[in-house]
């Protein structure tokens, strides 16, 4: 699982049926310090975030399946699985709202 | 995938059991912009028949284990097509026929 | 998923028999903004997709979920047509 942050959200009317209904969202992956980490990419939303949320994501296709709300056919490799109250590490406290 | 060109043939005597009798080729990633060579060459197992020299497309990961040839064999790399043309913008960058 | 942009098309007459039928496209990755992003890759097309149109696609197996008989040594497809992109400038900002 990655650390992300949402940062915007895609609209394609042509697209696998069993997506139809789902939300696509543009996430950015961070580092401990909030830091953008490699290349946005874009996941399905299964816990209701939006736009600024920290989130956590599953950026490998069987695991993020098995997200509930993921149906299991859809062709789905990445899935926002959880809303991020708060990260302690080492690094230091990542805070939420810049 | 990706394209490469298979430019030599791996001969192993000794190997998993799930291999004997697989072919084993030398595949040199190539750019589909310009065929010119792009990273370093790998081992993949034929299940096309294609020979040294000749242009294919490779499939990687777990879904290179998804041909005839190949089910639960221990395989990362696998050659599943031998490109006839590549059309890149309007233009024939490739012709396994010319 | 990923943003790409469909640049080509890629044929191939011996190929895995169960592929039969099926349209590879040669896609170059993008960014939101449109920027390419690494090297063009071949994909399936799942959706009836074509030259030009910006794309999105699954990596992995899960790209040729959407074919007819999914279970084919496939590890990237395009799954959907993009019609808008909206990044805020805060967040682009953020991306940079």
């Amino acid at each position: 699982m990655i650390l992300a942050r949402v940062i915007g959200n895609l609209v394609a009317t042509q697209k696998n049926e069993n997506l139809v209904g789902k939300k696509l969202l543009l996430i950015q992956p961070i580092d401990l310090k909030g830091r953008p980490d490699g290349d946005e990419l874009l996941a399905v939303d299964a816990v209701g975030s939006g736009e600024g949320d920290l989130v956590i994501a599953i950026a490998e296709g069987g695991s993020a399946r098995q997200v509930s709300k993921t149906p299991s056919l859809a062709p789905v490799d990445i899935a926002i699985a959880g809303i991020v109250d708060e990260v302690v590490s080492t690094e230091d406290t990542l805070r939420l709202y810049d | 995938m990706y394209a490469a060109r298979i430019v030599g043939t791996v001969v192993c005597t000794t190997k998993d059991e799930k291999l004997n009798g697989r072919k084993l080729l030398v595949v040199q990633p190539v750019s589909l912009l310009d065929l010119k060579e792009e990273g370093k060459p790998a081992v993949a197992i034929d299940t096309v028949g294609a020979g040294v020299s000749e242009i294919v497309l490779v499939v990687g990961g777990s879904s290179a284990r998804q041909t005839h040839l190949t089910q639960n064999s221990p395989v990362d790399a696998a050659i599943m097509a031998i490109v006839d043309y590549i059309d890149i913008e309007g233009r024939r960058v490739f012709d396994k026929h010319k | 998923m990923h943003l790409a942009r469909i640049i080509g098309s890629v044929v191939a007459t011996d190929k895995d028999e169960r592929l039969t039928g099926v349209k590879l496209l040669v896609i170059q990755p993008i960014r939101s903004n449109g920027e390419d992003k690494g090297s063009p890759l071949v994909a399936v097309d799942t959706i009836g997709a074509g030259y030009g149109e910006t794309v999105f696609y699954a990596r992995s197996k899960e790209g040729a979920m959407p074919l007819e008989i999914p279970d084919v040594p496939v590890d990237a497809g395009v799954i959907g047509i993009v019609d808008s992109i909206h990044v805020p400038q805060a967040s682009k900002e953020r991306t940079a």
